[in-house]
């Protein structure tokens, strides 16, 4: 076995576009890459919650590192927090993309799935700015 | 085919390989073929046939199979390019060649002679979609 390939987490302020986005990797990409998914605040509405992101960080741990698919504004921030309270030796191994967070997810897990370190996985899907 | 060799064996040709009549190489050794390295480059092309083309899912595909070879992995839609890194999923994605177009490959490393096979042989099955 090879060192294990990088995590990808999705966080959208839409539950269903996190869990949708999520089928989309899964099925275009495969389950050789760890994922998860979260979205909505805790009451339903739409929102990202920082518990629940780092519910989802710790879900898709990998020790190649993790990298964080967000949509809008309080996504990306609270992503941002999560990371903060990590601890110290996983901090530095997960990173926000800045990448359209479907197409990020999916381009992401491809670049992923070949055993590609984090960087150059992050690097990759933020191509799609470029 | 006269023998029995590999039935896709005969596309894949060492690219550059001197032509009967060639003139040699000139004394002063500044013949420098292009911009491949000089290391052998082996070239071959398959047909689009899936409906779909090289859509995402395909554009997917090839990218990881591209991913499981050492050797450097090129395509173009041109027998003469421009040259796509069949291991860039987001250029990958890009090519959105339809059925009926011709993929060119080109490989040169370690395993160049089977990720060239590889590949002709993941577009001649349609990617495994149909």
């Amino acid at each position: 076995m090879r060192v294990a390939n990088v995590g990808i987490v999705i966080v959208s302020h839409s539950p269903k576009v996190a869990e949708g986005a999520a089928d989309m990797v899964r099925q275009m990409v495969g389950d050789s890459v760890p994922l998860a998914h979260t979205g909505g605040d805790p009451d339903g509405g739409l929102g990202t919650d920082l518990a629940r992101i780092l519910e989802a960080i710790e879900a898709a741990w990998s020790e190649a590192g993790v990298v964080v698919l967000v949509d809008l504004g309080g996504a990306e921030t609270n992503s941002e927090m999560a990371i903060e309270m990590l601890d110290e030796d996983r901090r530095g191994r997960v990173v926000v993309c800045n990448a359209p967070v479907v197409e990020g997810a999916v381009i992401a897990a491809t670049e992923a799935s070949g055993g590609s370190s984090l960087e150059l996985v992050k690097r990759t899907a933020e191509e799609l700015y470029a | 085919m006269p023998d029995g060799s590999a039935p896709d064996g005969s596309r894949i040709r060492p690219e550059g390989a001197p032509l009967a009549g060639a003139p040699a190489l000139a004394s002063g050794g500044q013949s420098i073929e292009d911009s491949m390295p000089t290391e052998d480059t082996l070239s071959g092309a398959a047909t689009l046939a899936n409906q779909a083309g090289l859509h995402a899912r395909p554009a997917v595909k090839l990218t990881q199979l591209a991913k499981s070879f050492a050797s450097r992995t090129e395509f173009a839609v041109a027998p003469d390019g421009p040259w796509i890194d069949a291991k860039s999923p987001v250029k990958v994605m890009r090519v959105k060649a339809a059925k009926g177009e011709t993929l060119h490959f080109r490989a040169s490393g370690p395993d160049a002679e089977a990720a060239l096979a590889a590949l002709l042989a993941l577009v001649d099955a349609k990617f495994d979609e149909e």
